[in-house]
């Protein structure tokens, strides 16, 4: 059981980040909190690709000649979702840049960020 | 065979996008035509493979940075390539020289953001469909929503408010999209399409494989506005301004279709390497129903512009019945209505935007004798409608006879029901509106629009691409013999 828990503590972790995004998006009626949300769901998944990156015993991604003449890969941590997250890791940082452009108008327009007011000025 | 035009395609509207706001600072004048010629000469290298992948036969490739494809970025233009990367970049040309004249008042003042953002789109979508890597599909399909909610936020006072609510379920698609790939790339350790294939191959039935396409079908799902999934579409094209929506209902959905098929036929190879998946079985009986509701709900409508949003769900149906079918006849049929569809649609959206610019409303029932005051508009209406329906000499009766032979041949024959009785429900919708427009005289004289006595005749840069679409719309629904023969034959994967 403890094994269970602290063996896998990371996917815990970070399904408990997905789901409390997921949930943020979905219920909450304020449009700030949908947006954490959407920033906690993300950053939910980038850990959950980097979850595949480290090994144990492993060094940084360098070419250590000190390893030995033959590479191995056991002996580095895997680069690429390291690289690919950073790339993620962009996208929703402009995502969110965005995100608030767009409750800066709606804010300056209906002078709420209110979902269900927002929707009562609108008709 | 290894050529860079897939890059120049993506290179030239990306530094045009880049050049416009620098432009600015120097000449105003400048900028449209910079837009246009950049449009124009994606456009031609995009036909010009095209021609290449057909006359070769085989996909183009171009490794970037001259890394072979397992480790490095690909582009691959293989015939679904060949069909949607043209397809992308001439709807966006013609609804660029429509846009000359329909970006309103408020957004001529800063038209060169407009536009960069527009080229952006376009780079996006050409992007999304040549590239072979399944990590640089996710960067290109954020790159089309980020520019996306930008151009839709660019319409009315409302439309913040929807491309927010777009932006939420978008996010959520890609974020979905993500995990699906993390998946994926944990089980196989690749990102090349043509790769990842190859490596699932002795995966093929694990948890992890199912629950990885589960995610990844979802998020293209949402991009897709497959039904129940479509709830951002509606506002959001009601809501943006008439150039954005005419060319983001003509392939903004398309792209979650496409993504799907990628997903289905080339990296999990359903129907060729692996047994059926239950999974298109729910995708069949999803879009059966979003084909049925969304004509429901448009013949609800008064709005025609949300009357041909509740269609696109509608017709996004269409395209994912035709994948689902898991045949050959099927999936021709889903590849040609993305094809038809893109025109038709586009077609309809740029006359609602020119009838609004006109008339100032979009209430359908208020169109008396516009017939006779927008001759050429309601022309090229009467064709995409016509079309919608699917009636023969038009492209959307092709589009449709292959889906239901498909249908035929898998032995559903609830969905031969379903796609004949959406066609009358298609019929009941777009008449209405022809009825409106032709045979009726107008009513109220004391109504608002009475005023308008004559309605200004539309400018060339308007009727032109009107006129281009509608023909389109007639040639491809005379020459998909040929396209089938020479290009959608090859897209189906063998042995199907």
């Amino acid at each position: 059981m403890l094994a269970a828990v602290f063996g896998w503590y990371n996917y815990w972790v970070l399904s408990l980040l997905m789901l409390v995004g997921v949930y943020g998006m979905m219920a909450k009626r304020n449009l700030l909190k949908k947006l954490m949300g959407m920033n906690i769901l993300q950053v939910g998944v980038i850990l959950f690709w980097l979850t595949f990156s480290p090994k144990l015993g492993a060094t940084i991604p360098v070419v250590d000649p000190s390893l030995g003449e033959t590479i191995r890969a056991a002996d580095y941590a895997n680069p690429l979702p390291q690289a690919l997250m950073l790339t993620a890791i962009v996208v929703s940082v402009a995502t969110t840049g965005v995100a608030l452009a767009l409750l800066i108008r709606i804010h300056r327009r209906f002078g709420t960020l209110e979902e269900d007011e927002i929707l009562q000025r609108m008709r | 065979m290894q050529t860079s035009a897939p890059v120049v395609v993506v290179a030239i509207l990306f530094f045009a996008a880049l050049l416009l706001p620098v432009v600015r600072r120097f000449s105003a004048a400048a900028v449209y035509p910079i837009a246009l010629a950049a449009g124009a000469a994606a456009a031609a290298v995009s036909l010009w493979q095209a021609s290449l992948v057909i006359r070769t036969g085989g996909p183009l490739v171009s490794w970037l940075g001259g890394w072979e494809p397992p480790w490095g970025i690909e582009f691959r233009v293989d015939h679904l390539g060949a069909i949607m990367s043209p397809l992308v970049t001439v709807v966006s040309l013609i609804v660029l020289v429509f846009a000359r004249r329909n970006l309103g008042e408020r957004l001529e003042r800063r038209s060169h953001f407009f536009y960069s953002l527009y080229l952006l789109f376009t780079m996006g979508l050409v992007g999304f469909v040549q590239t072979g890597d399944l990590f640089n599909l996710y960067v290109f399909l954020e790159v089309i929503a980020l520019t996306g909610y930008a151009l839709v936020a660019a319409g009315e006072p409302r439309a913040p408010f929807a491309a927010f609510r777009y932006m939420i379920l978008g996010t959520l698609a890609a974020s979905f999209y993500l995990l699906g790939l993390a998946y994926l790339y944990g089980l196989t350790g690749s990102l090349n399409f043509v790769d990842v294939a190859a490596r699932l191959a002795e995966h093929q039935d694990t948890r992890t494989a199912f629950v990885a396409l589960a995610f990844l079908l979802v998020g293209f799902g949402i991009k897709a506005a497959l039904f129940p999934l479509h709830a951002w579409l509606p506002d959001t094209y009601s809501y943006s301004p008439s150039v954005t929506v005419a060319f983001m209902a003509a392939v903004g959905t398309k792209i979650g279709a496409y993504g799907i098929f990628r997903v289905l036929y080339t990296v999990y190879e359903i129907g060729t390497h692996r047994q059926h998946l239950p999974v298109t079985e729910v995708m069949g009986i999803l879009a059966a129903v979003a084909i049925v509701v969304g004509s429901i709900l448009a013949i609800a409508q008064t709005d025609l512009n949300r009357m041909l949003a509740y269609s696109s769900v509608s017709q996004i149906g269409y395209v994912l019945l035709g994948f689902s079918l898991v045949n050959s006849a099927g999936i021709t049929g889903g590849v040609l209505h993305v094809l038809n569809h893109a025109f038709m649609k586009s077609s309809l959206f740029m006359v609602t935007g020119a009838i609004v610019s006109r008339l100032g409303h979009g209430d359908l029932r208020r169109f008396g004798e516009l017939g006779r005051q927008m001759p050429v508009a309601m022309a090229t209406f009467t064709v995409a409608a016509l079309s919608m329906v699917g009636l023969p000499p038009t492209a959307g009766f092709f589009s449709k006879w292959y889906l239901v032979v498909g249908a035929i041949q898998a032995g559903k024959w609830p969905y031969v029901v379903v796609i004949l009785a959406s066609s009358l429900l298609n019929a009941v919708y777009f008449f209405r509106v022809l009825e409106s427009a032709y045979f009726t005289r107008r009513l109220d004289p004391t109504s608002a629009y009475e005023h308008v006595a004559a309605i200004r005749p539309l400018p060339l840069s308007v009727t032109a691409p009107l006129g281009v679409t509608a023909i389109a719309i007639l040639l491809l629904g005379l020459g998909s013999w040929p396209l089938v023969e020479h290009v959608v034959r090859f897209i189906v994967p063998a042995g199907l």
